[in-house]
């Protein structure tokens, strides 16, 4: 059975991020809390956010960081959402041929493989 | 106000020290620190200990270890600014009356690499989204294309600070690199290579402040001492969120302790002779010039064309080799910019001396976010 990495950020099939939207100050976040983290307020919405951007920032890890249990090399970047949103995230290799503001689509990919043969996976946004 | 003074520096080498405790490291700083105050039991009444990585009751090991204790001792983490928290609670406590000589002091032990905070939860860490220097690389790029600077500028500013750190013996890295050496160094994460990032160490520093007597002149005075914290929505702040709404828009938390400590020294950047600013790569460097206010957006390139941030320069920045050539033991990092801002002031720092150097200003900002600005005056 395919596991999610962290229940609550995203669904695998469609792949979207679950965010919210505040009714206050009309900024959305990312994940989705109670109240938003920009002015407080509790008014929040749940909402998906949309699932395309442009790439906004990016690096390469080339050495695994702690506790990390994927693939290296990996992109790391940010990416920016129409609802005005830059979004820290794992992105598609290989990196080299990136520039700013190229689209970006989300996508549900594999981490790693638990003990028991579940798949682990993640979002990236992919060219 | 009540003026504070400096009345005792104290340090441990920053390096890698095998076989030495936490606790020793701590013990030598503070040591040395109440040795030059003429300071012993019974002689402070207070102790803030900066530290991230040393564990509980870490303050207290060490004063315990000089039968020092009974005085309240108060450990605290505030990442890197550590050590500037603890400055700004001790010299606070000694103006609001509480008490006339309180002993600060730092202490780390850290492993080599990348370093590894429970700040990140595991599942962060497990998908690659706690890679600390992946931020930093962000960060880099951003600065890179919105300040028109370059890998070059970046390899400058390690060449700078490696240049000073030669004639600091406290430093752990004490031989110079050229520009085609740092620039030869492997990519760790693009645009930053290996020798642009500080290496995670070990050491201690101390710092015995105290209600001031005498004239102005014959001391150093803390005239600022101010931590802050980050304001919320930029994506690639200290605070490393996993979103955010905006970028430059959003005063920095090194900002808002530049203006606050300007304000409390009622001095500007412009009355700054030295500085000591956060180097955790060398771009952090750079930014932090334009979020100190020391220089303006995108002057970066022509400062360091011109020499201006070099030993003999108009302004010198990191003359201590910054944490490039020193490294980052967490808790002792801002006290170490500090007992280098002392020794400048007194003419102490021998053949990387700042000619007549009155006023010096200590800065820096990591996980939380939290960023401290000291200013410190002859």
């Amino acid at each position: 059975m395919t596991v999610s990495v962290h229940e609550g950020l995203f669904t695998i099939d469609p792949p979207a991020l679950l965010g919210a939207r505040c009714d206050g100050c009309g900024h959305h976040h990312f994940p989705r809390l109670a109240q938003c983290p920009y002015c407080g307020v509790e008014q929040v919405r749940p909402v998906t956010l949309s699932d395309r951007g442009t790439l906004w920032g990016w690096t390469e890890v080339t050495v695994a960081p702690p506790g990390y249990r994927g693939e290296v090399p990996f992109g790391f970047g940010v990416v920016e959402l129409p609802e005005g949103l830059r979004v820290i995230t794992r992105l598609a290799e290989p990196t080299a041929a990136y520039t700013f503001g190229l689209p970006m689509r989300l996508r549900i990919v594999e981490l790693h493989t638990t003990e028991d043969g579940n798949p682990v996976v993640t979002w990236e946004f992919a060219p | 106000m009540t003026a504070v003074e400096i009345a005792g520096i104290g340090i441990h080498p920053f390096g890698r020290h095998d076989g030495v405790t936490v606790t020793d490291l701590g013990v030598a700083a503070v040591k040395a620190a109440l040795a030059e105050a003429g300071l012993g039991r019974g002689d402070f009444q207070a102790a803030f200990c900066g530290t991230a990585y040393a564990g509980v009751a870490a303050g207290h090991k060490v004063l315990g270890a000089l039968a020092l204790t009974g005085m309240p001792i108060v450990d605290i983490e505030a990442g890197c600014a550590s050590g500037g928290a603890a400055l700004q609670l001790a010299a606070g406590a000694i103006r609001a009356g509480q008490y006339d000589t309180v002993l600060v002091f730092g202490m780390e032990k850290m492993s080599k690499g990348i370093i590894r905070s429970s700040f990140f939860e595991p599942w962060r860490e497990e998908a690659g989204l706690a890679a600390t220097p992946a931020y930093f690389a962000l960060r880099a790029q951003r600065l890179m294309r919105e300040s028109g600077l370059t890998k070059d500028d970046l390899a400058a500013v390690v060449v700078k600070n490696r240049g000073n750190g030669v004639h600091n013996p406290d430093a752990m890295f004490r031989k110079p690199v050229s520009a085609a050496e740092v620039l030869g160094s492997r990519v760790v994460c693009e645009p930053l290579h290996l020798f642009m990032l500080c290496s995670p160490n070990e050491g201690a520093a101390a710092v015995v402040l105290r209600r001031a007597s005498g004239a102005r002149g014959e001391r150093v005075t803390l005239e600022a001492a101010v931590l802050r914290s980050h304001l919320p929505g930029s994506v690639l702040g200290e605070a490393t969120p996993l979103a955010g709404i905006d970028h430059r828009h959003i005063t920095p938390p090194t900002t808002l302790a530049a203006l606050a400590a300007f304000e409390e020294a009622g001095l500007g950047p412009d009355d700054v002779d030295v500085v000591e600013c956060q180097d955790t790569d060398a771009a952090r460097e750079l930014l932090g010039w334009e979020e100190l206010g020391l220089c303006q957006p995108g002057e970066q390139g022509r400062i360091l064309a011109d020499g201006d941030a070099a030993l003999g320069g108009r302004r010198p920045v990191n003359p201590s080799g910054g944490l490039l050539s020193k490294g980052e033991p967490l808790g002792a990092s801002a006290l170490g910019q500090v007992v280098e801002l002392v020794r400048q002031l007194r003419g102490e720092a021998g053949a990387r001396q700042v000619p007549g150097a009155r006023v010096g200003l200590a800065h820096t900002v990591g996980r939380g976010a939290n960023a401290s600005v000291t200013i410190v005056r002859r």
